[in-house]
């Protein structure tokens, strides 16, 4: 069964929940965008229900697509993504830059629905 | 005329008056501790300064030529006066003192004071040296005091080749380095027989003269110049003849032949004045009118002027406490200095000099370096007196202690200015301080409020800075401050905060002990009972390592995958593009032409830039994430294994070609490194780790450059250790001599896994090296002594190291689970397509930006 069929509403299927990896990225093309998409199987306190963020997988500053290959973790409590080339780090709620707050990344409203990564 | 009596009395007739006159560095200061002691509850302050600009930093000022500009150089707070209600009035000159009717005097208007302070400074002092008219020859009489001082400077210079300064004392150095920065030809021209003979000696003198000649400044010693003429059929503006009959030419003159107290205001309104000049004050800082204060340059105490701002702001703080509270004396100051002049380091401590009744000296000079040093000591030998330094003044702090504090010297003195093996100057622990010990004179901060500061919580040096205030003056204390904080820190054993970061307060060390001890096999495990939050870049990695070096679990296993760095979790390294670099190991740099062309054929077909490494290897650039796995397959099928260039573990061990083939050889290197490269492959490390392995002395594997090196001698092996190349290299260390093949593993072997356990996160060998206290011999004692019984245990874990590698790409390829990570995509099979490359020399590369829009490119 394609996930696509379990979903019956205006969001469109990203990926299926199985492609996405435990605490960490993968990457999706979404209408010619490159979106990011990070998983915490237990939510941002580690104990509650599965969340999975959306953002940009382009880096401002190093110009390469790969913000989806970023640590992911907490810095002062905000939830971060640090890119993999020169290390800043993005606010996954919202994409600023902790570095550079006129930096931001254009986020994603991305939700699980069932076994499907939806898009809204 | 405006009467100013009027406003200031209807605002605030219930204040007393109180007036400063002069907004130099010392009249500021004042301020600023009236304004900290309260005094504006109970007076209306004003502030008078002739100078345009509020206060700035006067002993920094020659760095207005080196970019800073008046704000930079400014004094405390711009607002500060407005906050606290204190009028400054800037650009006004008081013009009299009226003492019988307690008024000051300006151009626009009297003003009462009940309390009156004179800061006015001094003046340069320009001697009557008979010359051209000043008013149409200014570039002639230039001096070197204030910023307008230095904007006529600038003016001036921008038309000049050549500039001489008169005075060859501290400030006349400066001024010729001021010239020299703007790009002139300077000369020092110096009526005594020596360079600063205020605070140097002889042979200080002519250590310091050399320096500076060196530095292409003209110096004339001995030197009176008797005129100075304006020239037209020269090639320079003006001529000075000297006394003797020699002359020097010259497009401007600058004079820095001392200064004179600023007393004008004082003698016109017959306050009593001292026989060569300054306003007398006595220990209350009071003239001869009670109601009438005298600080900073201007003051005459005890028959001494002080020309550095250190005692001024004493003085400066003796009136504040004197208006607010009980008088804090002033008792004379110390008059020591350290300064940097035209780059060279001069010191002059206490009685430099020798003048003290039985005093002897020790003296160490370079005549090659042009280097001096001189301790004065006490008769019987016991005491530090006074010193001179020239050419180095990392001697000084310790040198200073010694002299303010009275403390016992060391049997033989002269170690005190002798040159240290170790290098660097002999240095006197914090610990050997007296709580009284003065670690800021400026702003007069002793050991004693430095603890005080940290018992009330400063955890860091710049709270201490808000806090004392030390360090903030001239900054000459900024080292000693650091060392008697750190030390102040341990001995409460306050830790300097050395947490991993915000998710574990633990070191490096002490995480790597308890996934030891404890057992813990996973990131989660040790965050659950010792971390907090979810972790960030800076853990999940350094957790990653000591979990991969402890139980050594592949890396990919779904528990360690979001730990890695980009680079470890595709076992790739990422370039600039957002592509990866592959790199099989080479080990020993030993390669069969089967295998060359096996790399030639994969590069080929992946269309990869391929380059030999500095690490005897082949690279293969531009891969992207979902062709990483279809390579791999290609290049394990050739017999290649991962070389771990990702990783923080061995990289390559470098070997010459050895006795096999080489006339010199006298041992077979390369059977060495393979041996070194497949039993140490894999081990993760606090930082990569690099090895060396030469067949003879002629080293051509730079091995004393790498973490292990090893050099072939006719009995056998010589180990060296800790060496680097990259940012800062360091030369190995000679670790054990001779020893055989089996001998060396064991020590390799107990070498890396106390590394292991005891560096810090990114702690190469080398900067490991240095922090360890006891230094190679202590290594030696762990290692080759076995002095903490650990050597079983050592080997023993590198053992499950080596008997559980496992190449991490051979493991990857037979778990679909863990291939599903290289996609680019995980929608889409297609590669990136941002993703450009043009061909350069027969092969492709990233595009530039610029390129990318161009037709020329080759798309992918
Ligand atoms: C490929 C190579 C340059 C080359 O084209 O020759 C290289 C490439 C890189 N070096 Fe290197 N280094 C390479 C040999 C060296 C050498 C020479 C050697 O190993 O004999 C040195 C000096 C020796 C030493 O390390 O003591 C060297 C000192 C560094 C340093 C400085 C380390 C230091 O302690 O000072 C860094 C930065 C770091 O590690 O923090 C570095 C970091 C890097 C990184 C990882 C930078 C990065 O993060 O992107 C480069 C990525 C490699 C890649 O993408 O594959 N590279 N690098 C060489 C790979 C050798 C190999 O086969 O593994
Ligand atoms: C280039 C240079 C380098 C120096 N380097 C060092 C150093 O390394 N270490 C060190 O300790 N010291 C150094 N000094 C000396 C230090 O700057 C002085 O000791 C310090 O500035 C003295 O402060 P003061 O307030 O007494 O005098 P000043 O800073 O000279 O202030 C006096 C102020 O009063 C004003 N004034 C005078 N008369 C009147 C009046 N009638 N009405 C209104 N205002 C008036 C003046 O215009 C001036 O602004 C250096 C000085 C110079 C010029
Ligand atoms: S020297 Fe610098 S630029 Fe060159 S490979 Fe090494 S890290 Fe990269
Ligand atoms: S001694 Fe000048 S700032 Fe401390």
């Amino acid at each position: 069964m394609s996930p696509a069929t379990a979903v019956e509403n205006t969001a469109r299927v990203l990926c299926s929940v199985h492609d996405l990896v435990d605490y960490s990225g993968v990457v999706v093309l979404h209408d010619g965008r490159q979106i990011a998409l990070f998983y915490l199987p237990h939510g941002r306190d580690r104990h509650s229900a599965p969340e999975v963020f959306g953002i940009d997988n382009h880096d401002p500053f190093s110009n390469a697509n790969v913000i989806g290959r970023g640590i992911i973790g907490d810095k002062g409590g905000e939830l971060v993504v640090a890119s993999p080339l020169y290390k800043q780090h993005f606010r996954l709620d919202d994409g600023v830059c902790l570095e550079d707050n006129d930096i931001r990344l254009a986020t994603y409203d991305v939700r699980l629905e069932g076994e499907c990564v939806v898009i809204a | 005329m405006q009467d100013l009596t009027i406003h200031a009395e209807t605002i605030h007739q219930e204040k007393k008056q109180l007036i400063i006159i002069g907004n130099g560095m010392v009249g500021h200061h004042c301020v600023e501790q009236l304004i900290e002691r309260g005094a504006t509850q109970h007076y209306q302050i004003h502030v008078f300064g002739d100078e345009r600009h509020r206060a700035y930093d006067r002993v920094h000022l020659s760095e207005y030529f080196s970019g800073k500009d008046a704000d930079a150089l400014a004094l405390g707070e711009a607002n500060l006066h407005d906050t606290h209600g204190v009028s400054l009035h800037l650009g006004v000159r008081i013009s009299g003192i009226d003492r019988d009717r307690r008024e000051i005097l300006t151009s626009e208007g009297r003003l009462p004071y009940d309390s009156l302070i004179i800061a006015t400074g001094s003046y340069p002092f320009v001697p009557p040296i008979p010359g051209p008219e000043v008013s149409e020859h200014p570039q002639a009489r230039l001096v070197y005091r204030t910023l307008d001082d230095l904007d006529a400077i600038r003016e001036h210079a921008s038309t000049a080749r050549r500039g001489v300064v008169i005075g060859g004392g501290l400030l006349g150095l400066e001024a010729a380095n001021a010239l020299k920065s703007l790009g002139l030809e300077a000369h020092v021209v110096e009526f005594a027989p020596r360079l600063m003979p205020v605070q140097l000696d002889d042979q200080g003198g002519a250590a310091l003269r050399e320096r500076i000649e060196a530095l292409g400044v003209g110096v004339h010693t001995g030197c009176a110049t008797e005129e100075i003429i304006a020239t037209s059929d020269n090639d320079y503006a003006y001529r000075m003849h000297f006394k003797g009959g020699e002359h020097l030419d010259t497009d401007l003159v600058l004079f820095s032949a001392g200064i004179r107290p600023q007393d004008q205001l004082a003698r016109d309104c017959g306050l009593e004045i001292g026989e060569r000049g300054g306003i007398v004050i006595d220990e209350t800082c009071r003239t001869s009118d009670p109601e009438i204060f005298a600080i900073g340059e201007c003051a005459l105490w005890n028959g001494q002027i002080f020309g550095l701002v250190a005692p001024g702001y004493t003085m400066a703080r003796t009136v504040a406490s004197c208006l607010t509270d009980v008088c804090v004396p002033f008792s004379g100051a110390d008059m020591s200095t350290k300064l940097k002049l035209l780059g060279v380091d001069v010191g002059s401590i206490g009685d430099a000099f020798g003048t003290t009744e039985g005093a002897k000296s020790y003296r160490w000079i370079d005549e090659a370096g042009s280097g001096y040093r001189r301790l004065v000591v006490s008769g019987d030998g016991t005491k530090a007196l006074g010193a001179v330094l020239v050419g180095d003044n990392s001697y000084y702090d310790t040198l200073l202690q010694y002299v303010q504090n009275g403390i016992d010297l060391p049997k033989d003195p002269a170690v005190l200015i002798l040159p240290q093996s170790e290098g660097g100057a002999p240095t006197l622990g914090a610990d050997a301080l007296p709580d009284t010990a003065m670690v800021c004179s400026c702003h007069n901060v002793t050991k004693g409020a430095i603890c005080q500061a940290v018992d009330e919580g400063c955890a860091d040096i710049a709270a201490l800075k808000i806090e004392t205030k030390a360090s903030t003056g001239c900054g000459g204390c900024a080292a000693l401050l650091k060392q008697v904080f750190e030390h102040e820190l341990e001995s409460r054993g306050i830790e300097v905060d050395k947490s991993l970061c915000e998710h574990f307060h633990y070191t490096r060390q002490e995480l790597y002990a308890m996934v030891r001890v404890e057992g813990i096999h996973s990131f989660d495990e040790l965050l659950e009972k010792h971390g907090h939050g979810l972790g960030c870049d800076i853990c999940k990695p350094t957790i990653g390592s000591i979990l991969a070096t402890c139980w050594n679990q592949p890396i990919m296993d779904p528990q360690n995958v979001a730990l890695q760095d980009t680079n470890d979790t595709f076992m790739a390294n990422m370039q600039k593009n957002g592509t990866y670099s592959v790199m099989p190991r080479v080990a020993g740099g030993e390669i069969t032409p089967d295998k060359l062309v096996a790399l030639g054929q994969v590069a080929k077909k992946y269309d990869l830039y391929t380059k030999i490494t500095g690490g005897q290897r082949i690279d293969l650039f531009g891969a992207e994430l979902h062709e990483l796995p279809d390579i791999w397959e290609e290049l394990i099928k050739a017999g290649f294994e991962t070389g771990h260039a990702y990783g923080k573990s061995l990289r390559t061990v470098k070997s010459c070609v050895g006795n096999t083939w080489c006339r010199y050889g006298v041992q077979d290197s390369v059977a060495m490194a393979l041996e070194l490269e497949h039993r140490y492959k894999g081990l993760r490390t606090p930082h990569k780790v690099k090895m060396g392995v030469s067949g003879c002395t002629r080293e051509c594997a730079e091995a004393q450059g790498k973490d292990i090196g090893v050099i072939a001698t006719e009995a056998g092996w010589n180990l060296y250790v800790c060496g680097n190349g990259g940012m800062r290299p360091r030369h190995a260390e000679l670790f054990a001599t001779d020893i055989d093949s089996d001998t060396l593993i064991r020590y390799v072997d107990r070498f890396l896994m106390f590394y292991v356990r005891t560096a810090d996160k990114l702690q190469r060998t080398s900067v490991w090296r240095e922090s360890l206290e006891g230094g190679l011999d202590f290594l030696k004692e762990v290692i080759i002594d076995d002095s903490l019984g650990l050597g079983d245990e050592l080997e023993r874990q590198m053992h499950h190291v080596v008997e559980t590698y496992e190449c991490e790409w051979a493991n990857a390829l037979k778990d679909p689970e863990k291939l599903k990570r290289f996609r680019t995509f995980v929608n889409d099979k297609c590669g990136d397509p941002d993703i450009v490359n043009v061909t350069e020399r027969d092969q492709p590369r990233p595009a530039r930006a610029n390129e990318i829009d161009s037709l020329a490119v080759e798309i992918r």
